[in-house]
């Protein structure tokens, strides 16, 4: 047995060494604590997995455990927004975007209170824990709350831009991350900006809009995709809701299909948000929306789940194939 | 107002029985004048809770004329539904202009049958769905303790809310953060929408639970304003940053202060005819003597 400080304790591995990605997320509120910004961190019994206990080491004053009392951490979070602290919480997305979708509304998002919400572990990444830690509703849950921002970061710098640049966000925020594994898409120093899309390439064939996990992949895919000679853009939609709906009218003029990639289900995510600007213009590109197909996941290690559904860079290239056939 | 002036000490000189007697009779008769203009609502929720917010309001809570004032003492209602008797406290109070009572439930008009924090000056925290607002409440504390502030938070729970789990989360979560400027008032008047709440699903032994929770407890008659006043103010000189939560169950009586709406459970919601308003109305005044 190995304390959690240890050298080959789970808690220290699950830290130091699995899941590099989520350094950003401590490391940007450790940042906005040492620029005078009143951050406060909670999560409910997940500091390793999240990897808080980073923050948490550092600021034990401006840490807060609930522990695993999801709801109450949330409606806790609104409270705490009342007296001027800015607080940050986070666990699973699977209980954040479902378990807590009503204290999600009534206290944070129609109060809204600038608190800001962290799911991680999203979509399929807990693999073989199975479907109550699968989340691939939330971003339908989230994008359905009025209000609500809902932020899909690419990788961590991404997300640490994000996390900053929150502090000059008013609303509430609801910020969907996987589990710090993540290939980095962008440099260390990348900015963010809310409500716009990031167009990486153009392409008159296919365009792929993806977010999160799913965009490195896509400029895999696409790269792959130009040397059979097919025209392929990719452009990253971190900020879901709002979305760049401008950007996404823009690209159905000049690409052939608009292909949209999420770790999700195909109703309500991503794919159904384009799919909603889209029906509301004449012509433009056809819409195919990959992803979850509207079921529950099989249980299996997360890279053989990506490989399953076709959530990686090989699957998306074939999805992008099929749909201009 | 400076902010270290210490408002209640100015509106209630003299807390004396009398006059808590009356703002609590005045909660009552101005929920039935609210209640006739949507028609129906939640009076007798509102008459078991009313020498509570008299005694918050008028002689407990630190405030001054500014409802954002961050160093005030917060009231939270689980049972937001009994808002429109805190309503009119809060016209009088000078937050809320007094013709914003007479639209109360009209298309436009801020004040609902739940109290909405962003539409309404001196409402802490929205509420409406039962459950939340121990838990609010909690934020709110920690909060305070981490800016260095001294407030006190007040959570009235309605005793059909200990059905709620939430309710249980945040009272683990008070204790065990050591939040000892917390308030939890429990309305015991006995009675939920489907009939007496020890029917529908019992709560008893609810002190006991409490104390269990790591809170310390006290029982008290929830119509009696002088012990209310000592209890409540007791708590709040008590409380300190490192201390045990308070939980203050009021036991109380639904529909009090009207005799028909005392011996009929079924009041919980409804709508009085004029003619019962009346009643109602003559017998309130009679016995404050106005």
């Amino acid at each position: 047995m190995t304390g959690p400080r240890e050298e080959g304790s789970w808690q220290y591995r699950a830290v130091n060494t699995l899941n590099p990605g989520l350094d950003w997320f401590s490391d940007a509120l450790i940042e906005l604590v040492e620029e005078g910004h009143p951050v406060v961190a909670g999560t409910a019994d997940l500091q390793y997995s999240n990897g808080l206990v980073r923050f948490a080491q550092r600021h034990p004053d401006r840490f807060l455990q609930f522990g695993i009392s999801e709801q109450n951490m949330v409606s806790a979070a609104a409270g705490l927004a009342t007296t001027g602290a800015m607080p940050f919480v986070a666990t699973f997305a699977s209980f954040l975007g479902l378990l807590c979708v009503e204290q999600i509304r009534m206290d944070v998002a129609y109060t809204k209170l600038p608190v800001r919400l962290i799911g991680h572990h999203t979509g399929i990444a807990l693999g073989f824990y199975g479907t109550s830690h699968h989340a691939t509703e939330d971003i339908a849950t989230m994008r359905a709350i009025a209000g609500l921002t809902v932020v899909s970061p690419a990788d961590g710098p991404q997300l640490k831009a994000a996390l900053k640049a929150s502090v000059n966000w008013p609303e509430p925020i609801y910020f969907r991350i996987s589990r710090g594994r993540d290939p980095q898409v962008y440099p260390d120093d990348v900015s963010f900006e809310f409500g716009k899309g990031i167009e990486h390439s153009q392409g008159t064939d296919v365009t792929i809009i993806a977010c999160g996990t799913q965009v490195h992949p896509a400029l895999e895919a696409a790269e792959a995709l130009r040397g059979e000679g097919m025209s392929v853009g990719v452009i990253d939609m971190p900020t879901v809701k709002p979305l760049d709906d401008e950007l996404v009218r823009d690209v159905a003029g000049r690409t052939g299909v608009v292909l949209t990639v999420e770790e999700h289900n195909v109703l309500g995510g991503l794919g159904g948000a384009v799919a909603e600007v889209l029906a509301g213009i004449t012509g433009g590109a056809r819409l195919v929306r990959h992803g979850i197909q509207d079921e529950y996941s099989l249980i299996a290690p997360p890279t053989h789940l990506y490989q399953h559904y076709g959530l990686d860079a090989e699957g998306i290239a074939k999805a992008a194939r099929t749909a201009r056939e | 107002m400076s902010a270290d002036h210490d408002s209640t000490e100015q509106r209630s000189p003299a807390p004396e029985r009398a006059r808590l007697e009356e703002r609590a009779d005045f909660v009552r008769t101005e929920a039935i004048r609210l209640i006739e203009i949507a028609k129906v609502g939640h009076y007798s929720s509102v008459f078991s809770a009313a020498e509570t917010f008299a005694v918050l309001y008028y002689a407990v809570m630190r405030l001054n004329d500014d409802p954002r004032w961050p160093d005030r003492d917060r009231f939270l209602m689980g049972k937001g539904h009994a808002a429109v008797g805190l309503f009119p406290i809060l016209a009088d109070l000078g937050y809320l202009e007094r013709e914003v009572l007479d639209g109360y439930t009209r298309l436009g008009n801020p004040l609902g049958d739940h109290p909405d924090m962003t539409k309404v000056p001196g409402i802490d925290f929205s509420s409406g769905s039962i459950g939340h607002a121990l838990s609010n409440g909690l934020g709110m504390a920690l909060g305070g303790r981490l800016a260095g502030k001294d407030f006190t938070v007040f959570v009235m729970l309605g005793d059909g809310e200990m059905q709620e789990g939430q309710v249980w989360e945040a009272a683990l979560g008070a204790a065990h953060h050591r939040l000892g400027r917390l308030v939890a008032i429990v309305d015991r008047n006995g009675y939920q929408l489907d009939g007496a709440v020890d029917d529908v699903i019992g709560i008893e032994p609810l002190a006991d639970k409490w104390r269990a929770f790591g809170w310390d407890v006290v029982e008290v008659d929830g119509h009696d304003v002088e012990a209310l006043r000592a209890v409540l103010g007791e708590a709040k000189a008590n409380g300190t940053d490192d201390g045990r939560p308070v939980c203050v169950i009021a036991k109380t009586m639904k529909g009090k202060g009207v005799r028909y709406m005392e011996t009929e459970p079924g009041w919980h919601l409804g709508y009085l005819d004029p003619a019962d308003a009346e009643r109602a109305v003559a017998e309130i005044t009679e016995r404050s003597g106005r």
